[in-house]
């Protein structure tokens, strides 16, 4: 309980914090203050892929449905973020560079991802029987993730790119970021990692419920 | 020796209870007819034996001398017919014969080809499409590929189905030769075919 | 009867022959995906024919017309099996890595066989300039590999769904997106003078990367898809 009251009182800072301080990126001007919402946006997306594949691993090994559901949940929570985090980021490319898409590597791996997301569930609906769906959801959220290098580290190196690259860690290597933006940053990123982990568990209350009143 | 324990097998498809606390074991020598009207599970309980199923609950034990058999293990050891099974259209008997032979292991020359056909009741039709076949042949083909691999395990879903007198005297042969050697399962509503088996095992409510 | 034991390559090359013999005696998925790459290649051919485009266009094109035609073929190699419920039996009889690679190998031949009759045509039909065509030849091979590597699976996948309609395409072209990049842009060296096999040692390493890492994580996957 105290720890969402905790969540309240740091998105709120967040909030405030990324308008009022000074904007983080100078040369990009105001419109860089999106950089507080939408990298962690991006990041949670990627989390709760992470966390999917996990749960879809444990239950080819086990068979446990729990395990199944936890993959759901999170697959459903990481659809959300990407979509924000690409819409965000549209938005951004918009106003920066007048244009709302560039296939910049960043933008492409995005997409990518709410495009997995969204295979995910269309496979999903697809598959009517409950336990042979479940194993194959599994199995594309696992297939699915071995590209994630691929898109991580191998595709920056091929397309160029339009992406900040002095935000977090410039040239040099050195950690790059101001005080004012760390301050508003870090918290950021803690901040949506809580609502995600709360979103989170929620649904997790949700499917366990139904899953006992399945059981009988 | 080999065995099977069927230990409490349950199968549910979303809400429907087809299958519920299936229990019973066989050792060689042994036949049982599975008996039940229409949608009463026998041809969810053989798939489930044969691993083309995984059951909701419970599970199928296949040993050799107290040692589990694995997947790969049971694959060898055991055949299964049944009416939803499929040759390949577009191949001939033959070559039907010999892709499953090589799948199993095994390299069939002509002449075990026709030795094989011959056994089933097929002599000089070895050449013929499988979609020529009558449905009554395709049965028998079937049960030739079934005993390819020499089964220990040897289900068969409604074994007389689409058969002429000729088809059920060869499926007898098969049938008393199984029981000998190996384990049966037949699953039924025939009262004719309840013969086939030893042990029966009901499953209507 | 006699037993002789005969190895997973064996029964590989056993799955790959009876598909090829199969196929050959219906050409479903060959027509399919030959007629549907000629289509595409014409249309694109009359819209763009004479206009001398760029390397990174025609190669874009290029690939757009492989990706379609192989959406609509690929996928059959494990749709007609559980269609005609030859699937059981197969799976009843047979190993499953065994299955796996033999219908990796068709899918290959497929893509191999569309390639074969695609660039030629390509080449002639628009202003596309071919300056290294050894690099070519690797990015089509390289290109297949990956190309069966990531659908196969996928193939077996959509074979167990209950609606497949576009499902093939919608769950296949994330997945492709790395490929097709490196596909594409390694096209591109080949169709524009300043290329050559050198200046595309990335692409051509994420090509080889990525065939080595889907078709391994489809091996270890298969199963589970394959079985029940």
């Amino acid at each position: 309980m105290v720890w969402k009251i905790v969540l309240l009182v740091v998105m709120t800072w967040v909030i405030v914090g990324a308008f009022i301080l000074p904007a983080p990126q100078q040369a990009i001007g105001e419109a860089s203050r999106i950089f507080y919402f939408h990298v962690p946006q991006a990041w949670v997306a990627v989390v709760a892929f992470l966390v999917s594949m996990v749960a879809s691993v444990r239950f080819l090994r086990n068979g446990n449905r729990l395990e199944d559901d936890r993959a759901r949940v999170a697959a459903g929570l990481g659809l959300l973020f990407s979509l924000l985090a690409t819409v965000s980021g549209s938005i951004f490319a918009k106003v920066t560079w007048q244009s709302y898409w560039n296939w910049d590597p960043r933008e492409t791996s995005i997409l990518i991802l709410l495009l997995i997301y969204g295979a995910y569930f269309a496979l999903r609906t697809a598959v009517t029987e409950p336990e042979r769906q479940a194993r194959l959801a599994a199995v594309y959220a696992i297939f699915a993730f071995v590209t994630v290098p691929f898109l991580m580290f191998v595709i920056p190196r091929v397309l160029p790119s339009l992406h900040p690259s002095d935000s977090i860690v410039d040239e040099s290597g050195s950690f790059a970021m101001s005080l004012e933006t760390s301050v508003v940053f870090f918290p950021s990123l803690a901040a949506f990692t809580g609502v995600f982990i709360w979103m989170y568990r929620l649904g997790r209350r949700v499917t366990t419920a139904e899953r006992l009143r399945i059981e009988e | 020796m080999y065995t099977l324990e069927v230990l409490s097998l349950t199968k549910g498809f979303g809400p429907r209870q087809v299958l519920k606390d299936v229990s019973f074991s066989l050792t060689v020598g042994d036949s049982l007819a599975v008996i039940g009207k229409n949608g009463s599970g026998k041809t969810t309980l053989l798939r489930i034996l044969a691993g083309l199923m995984i059951p909701t609950r419970g599970k199928a034990v296949f040993m050799h001398d107290s040692q589990k058999l694995d997947r790969a293990a049971i694959r060898q050891r055991l055949s299964y017919v049944g009416p939803e099974l499929a040759l390949y259209d577009a191949l001939t008997a033959a070559e039907n014969l010999r892709f499953f032979g090589k799948m199993r292991g095994i390299s069939l020359d002509n002449e075990l080809i026709v030795k094989i056909t011959e056994m089933v009741g097929l002599s000089g039709r070895e050449n013929d499409l499988y979609r020529a076949y009558s449905s009554g042949m395709k049965q028998r083909l079937k049960y030739a590929v079934a005993l390819l691999n020499d089964p220990t395990y040897l289900l068969l879903d409604e074994p007389t189905a689409n058969l002429d007198e000729e088809g059920r005297q060869v499926v007898s042969q098969i049938i008393a030769r199984q029981k000998e050697n190996g384990i049966l399962i037949v699953a039924t509503n025939e009262q004719e075919e309840y013969g086939f088996a030893e042990k029966q095992y009901r499953l209507d409510g | 009867m006699p037993k002789n034991s005969i190895g997973l390559t064996a029964k590989s090359w056993a799955v790959l022959r009876k598909d090829i013999q199969v196929e050959f005696r219906s050409r479903y998925a060959l027509n399919a995906i030959l007629l549907f790459g000629v289509t595409t290649l014409t249309v694109v051919s009359f819209s763009v024919g004479q206009k001398n485009l760029s390397g990174e266009l025609y190669a874009a094109l290029f690939w757009i017309i492989i990706f379609f035609s192989a959406m609509s073929g690929l996928a059959h190699v494990f749709v007609r099996e559980e269609d005609a419920k030859t699937a059981t039996v197969l799976r009843l009889t047979a190993d499953t890595t065994a299955v796996y690679w033999g219908k990796l190998g068709f899918n290959f031949l497929l893509l191999s066989l569309l390639e074969a009759v695609i660039t030629p045509l390509f080449l002639m039909m628009t202003d596309a300039i071919l300056h290294h065509f050894f690099l070519l030849l690797i990015i089509l091979f390289l290109g297949a590999v990956g190309l069966a590597g990531a659908t196969t699976l996928i193939a077996a996948i959509i074979s167990k769904a209950s609606v497949k309609g576009a499902l093939f395409a919608v769950l296949s072209f994330p997945i492709l997106l790395p490929l097709l990049i490196g596909v594409i842009n390694g096209t591109t060296k080949a169709l524009t003078a300043t290329g050559g096999v050198t200046q595309a040692s990335s692409e051509l390493q994420l090509l080889t990367s990525y065939a080595v890492v889907m078709i391994t994580a489809s091996l270890l996957l298969f199963e589970f898809v394959w079985e029940e």
